[in-house]
């Protein structure tokens, strides 16, 4: 009886698995996505056709084994035959393997081969991570700017609902044109990432100081959503990829409105370099930056992580009048071999300028100076 | 041939009796001193056993509180930067901590009684090779409680994570993995001194049972690969804290060279954990199935064989990278070859059990949840070999299932299955039926449970090693968390079953304990003497 119900578990089971994997075929929550590429469509077709192949291969050794297991029991009065080699079907199933291999390697490599053919393109991007954000370059357009994540902590913390697109959503998402083949350059300033995008089957590293190539040509408009794929830290599952695809003639238009408001703020930025800000309005900007750009590692409190992230709370830097530029410096220029990066492009002076202000005035720290744009750029631009 | 029919006779003429007359019986040590300084290969296996248990269910409590927090979406139990130190210590502690020393415990164990040596050939070594294990792994786990935690990059531990921008305790991780290293390469070079030196008269080498000549094979592949290993800790050690770039682009170096390195210690290392469990398996098949293993020459063959790919493979990990195409073909067609030999070893059994007289006792149930579900791990292997489709797989939750079906209802469950199927001839006495039962079918179930679903919130597009994720892949995640407490808690009947017999609980046994065993180590009696083959049998 024991057996009985040993032999129907694993049988079940394994009948079980291939009814799953049935349905993981139609369901895309279950299954990889075909894409909207064609690239990704041919991914798709490859991935399905190792599966049916690997569905056919357990199904028939499988059969065999439990086939075995029903009819050749010792409890059923079976006797051992005495046969252990059969040099015939050894050889048989060395070969039939090898075959079936080679039809697999050959559509793999034709679309493999497609795949890493970046050339001729019609516009490049150049990506760039870092902990834990994306950069992006329109080489071709006076127009860059980072990507980072727009859920809000107090989802991520639970005390505020969840939204459709939480962690799979960012500030601005990427934008490129349909019907295009569009090149990715993609780097990184700090550790490596991957930057993927399921629905273009593009998933490619972004390794510091060497430069990966990949690309895409999106069929239809649409908003694709994917994530950094390489462990890269604290928050590697807090740096999502969102791309929009939208037709040629609207990506256009988007990108020159993006040229001019590029332009734009950097007016802006020199007009207030001949301003003064209150400490008040310091104070409120310099939050709203700290709690975008510093917060991931200094913490909310400005403690840090002992022993990861150092503490701005009470730390010499942040209350010494006598660091002042020290304190700049570092926002501005990062620190070599450690995680703190540069925020120079990033932030606009007067952005840094506030944050700075905010960061020697809260939790304590209340040294009552102001820092003005004016000091930042005087650091920045050796004025 | 393997020993099975081949006769076997004491050269005193007592093969089956109690040849331990008191003149061979020597004093057993008592107390503490015994496990401290002991050169028994039985004791040293003991030890490693123990300890790799011990390792097992620790590293098992760091996967509840990965899953503990990947129960829901959202941060609740724990925070990123510890959630990584678990994963890193977790994969750590299973590879190097539980699974490389219950398999050098089982070769402690069985070897010299399989080839009928009287111990292993460096018995301080041994000893020695044992005894530096548990500090290693105290370096490691005592540099979570170090300000800043412990190592957080994963196991594989990529430049510049692990160099750059790694906290300090980055310095007892690459102590304690050097130390575990040498533990390794001591143990490998003990093995196949043995096995070279010490086979009783007329042990020809295609005489010697699978599992022998399987750990034969793996411990050339330990020489081989651990020093590499040491070599990849080492420059990270000098990166972080010496000045030097190897990983650093910024001083002539290149990140991705870090990853050839470890992967080419890494991808043999994954056959140091599944051969010897091939021979494992290769035992218990024939005896359940009372007729000789299939095919034993192409088997040896086939292993060889994987041995050798193994080291032309490695970049199969590092296909997004950014390879050149043609280096991304070449490990492509490569990777996809070792599917043939695999597929002969998993014939070979099924060919094994066809015809046979079969019986499915503790052993033989967890051999063929072996074959079957490693072979589900073996071919999502090889949708993973192809580079494209690996593209859409890499880093994600279905990397993790398929190298958890390899590792834990592979390799583990075929530790399980030896532990069942030599206890016995260890202790003397049959281990309690009822808990093993309990124990395979709740590890049955919940494993798969577990680690199932991760196929399809991985193909959905799941990364790994994130402690938080998107809502689509909620309802997944929970049944893989209910799979892994119910997993992790059937681990504890295992626990309750191997205290009961230690203690001496349960029916004695014969010698020969399954009534189809053969081999030299169901010659000798039951449980085996402190000391055996002092006078070398011949085989015939």
């Amino acid at each position: 009886m024991k057996r009985i119900s040993f032999l129907l578990g694993t049988l079940l089971s394994s009948t079980g698995f291939s009814v799953l994997a049935q349905t993981a075929a139609e369901r895309s929550d279950l299954n990889m996505r075909p894409g909207v590429t064609d690239i990704s469509n041919q991914v798709y077709g490859l991935h399905m056709l190792m599966f049916w192949i690997c569905v056919v291969i357990a199904v028939l050794v499988f059969g065999v084994m439990f086939y075995s297991m029903i009819r050749h029991r010792k409890s059923k009065g079976a006797k051992p035959a005495h046969f252990h080699e059969n040099v015939k079907v050894e050889i048989a199933w060395t070969v039939v393997p090898f075959l079936i291999l080679i039809g697999m390697a050959w559509p793999a490599a034709t679309t493999l081969i497609e795949m890493e053919d970046a050339s001729k393109a019609d516009i490049t991007v150049l990506v760039t991570g870092s902990q834990w954000k994306w950069h992006y370059k329109y080489m071709d357009n006076d127009v860059e700017y980072f990507s980072v994540l727009a859920t809000q902590q107090e989802q991520i913390k639970n005390r505020f609902v969840k939204g459709e697109n939480y962690l799979l959503e960012v500030d601005r998402p990427l934008v490129i044109p349909t019907g295009k083949k569009v090149r990715f350059l993609i780097t990184s300033d700090d550790v490596i990432h991957s930057w993927w995008v399921p629905d273009f089957a593009v998933k490619k590293d972004a390794n510091p100081g060497f430069i990966n190539e990949a690309w895409t040509n999106v069929n239809e408009p649409g908003v694709y959503r994917g994530q950094c794929a390489e462990l890269c830290g604290k928050d590697h599952g807090f740096m999502p990829v969102v791309v929009i695809a939208k037709e040629p003639a609207e990506y256009e238009a988007w990108i020159i409105e993006q040229q001019a408001i590029a332009q734009r703020a950097k007016a802006e930025e020199q007009r207030l370099l001949a301003m003064n800000m209150s400490m008040e309005e310091l104070m409120t900007q310099g939050q709203q930056v700290y709690n975008r750009v510093c917060l991931a590692c200094h913490q909310g409190n400005g403690e840090g992580l002992p022993g990861v992230f150092p503490a701005l709370k009470g730390s010499a830097m942040a209350i010494e009048s006598d660091q002042i530029t020290a304190h700049i410096d570092i926002v501005v220029n990062g620190k070599a071999g450690t995680s703190m990066q540069s925020f120079s492009k990033q932030l606009t002076m007067s952005e840094i300028a506030a944050v700075v202000t905010f960061e020697r005035n809260a939790w304590g720290n209340n040294t009552g100076e102001m820092v003005q744009a004016k000091d930042v750029n005087a650091i920045m631009n050796g004025k | 041939m393997s020993t099975s029919t081949d006769t076997i006779s004491q050269p005193d003429g007592s093969a089956h009796d109690d040849h331990h007359d008191d003149h061979h019986e020597h004093h057993i040590p008592k107390g503490i001193t015994r496990w401290l300084f002991t050169t028994n290969h039985k004791d040293i296996g003991t030890l490693y056993l123990w300890f790799a248990f011990i390792m097992f269910l620790i590293g098992g409590a760091m996967a509840m509180v990965i899953r503990a927090e990947l129960f829901q979406p959202g941060l609740q139990i724990v925070e990123p930067n510890f959630f990584n130190q678990m994963t890193t210590v977790h994969g750590l502690i299973m590879v190097f901590g539980a699974v490389m020393p219950a398999f050098t415990g089982l070769a402690n164990w069985l070897v010299p009684m399989m080839i009928g040596a009287p111990d292993m050939a460096l018995p301080r070594m041994n000893n020695w090779s044992f005894w530096i294990l548990p500090f290693a792994f105290l370096i490691l786990l005592s540099s979570l409680f170090m300000e800043g935690g412990g190592p957080a990059f994963g196991w594989t531990f990529y430049a510049p994570l692990s160099t750059t921008y790694s906290g300090d305790s980055t310095a007892l991780f690459v102590f304690s993995v050097h130390i575990m290293g040498i533990s390794s390469i001591m143990g490998a070079i003990n093995v196949v001194v043995t096995i070279l030196n010490m086979r009783a008269p007329g042990m020809t080498y295609m005489k010697m049972p699978l599992f022998v000549w399987t750990w034969l094979i793996t411990a050339f592949l330990l020489i081989a690969v651990m020093p590499v290993l040491a070599g990849a800790v080492t420059m990270v050690l000098t990166d972080k804290f010496f000045g030097t770039s190897f990983f650093d682009a910024a001083g002539g170096g290149d990140p991705v060279l870090f990853q050839h390195i470890f992967w080419f210690f890494g991808h043999p290392e994954v056959y140091i954990m599944i051969l010897p469990a091939f021979g494992i398996i290769s035992a218990i098949v024939p005896t359940f199935s009372r007729k000789k293993l299939f095919g034993y020459a192409s088997m040896v063959y086939a292993t060889a064989s994987i041995a050798l790919l193994s080291f032309i493979v490695w970049a199969h990990h590092m296909f997004t990278t950014g390879m050149p195409v043609a280096a991304e073909m070449f490990f492509m067609f490569a990777t996809m070859l070792i599917s043939v030999p695999t597929g002969v070893k998993v014939f070979n059994w099924v060919a094994t059990m066809w015809r046979g007289s079969l019986s499915f006792e503790v052993p033989m149930m967890f051999a063929i949840a072996f074959i079957v579900l490693f072979t589900i791990g073996g071919l999502s292997g090889l949708m993973l070999a192809i580079t494209p489709a690996d593209f859409q797989y890499h880093d994600t939750y279905f990397v993790v299932a398929h190298f958890h079906y390899v590792l834990v209802t592979g390799a583990v469950f075929s530790i399980m299955a030896a532990v069942y199927y030599w206890l016995p001839k260890w202790t003397g006495r049959m281990f309690d039926i009822t808990l093993a039962k309990w124990h395979f079918w709740c590890s049955l179930v919940s494993v798969n449970v577990l680690f199932f679903p991760m196929h399809f919130v991985g193909l959905a597009g799941m990364p790994r090693r994130i402690p938080d994720y998107a809502l689509q892949f909620a309802d997944f995640n929970k049944w893989i968390s209910v799979g892994g407490f119910a997993f992790g808690l059937s681990q504890l009947i295992f626990l309750v079953l191997l205290i009961k017999a230690c203690r001496h609980q349960g029916e004695k046994v014969s010698d020969q304990v399954w009534d189809g065993a053969e081999g030299l180590e169901w010659e000798i009696p039951s449980p085996a003497p402190y000391h055996t083959f002092e006078t070398p049998p011949v085989i015939k």
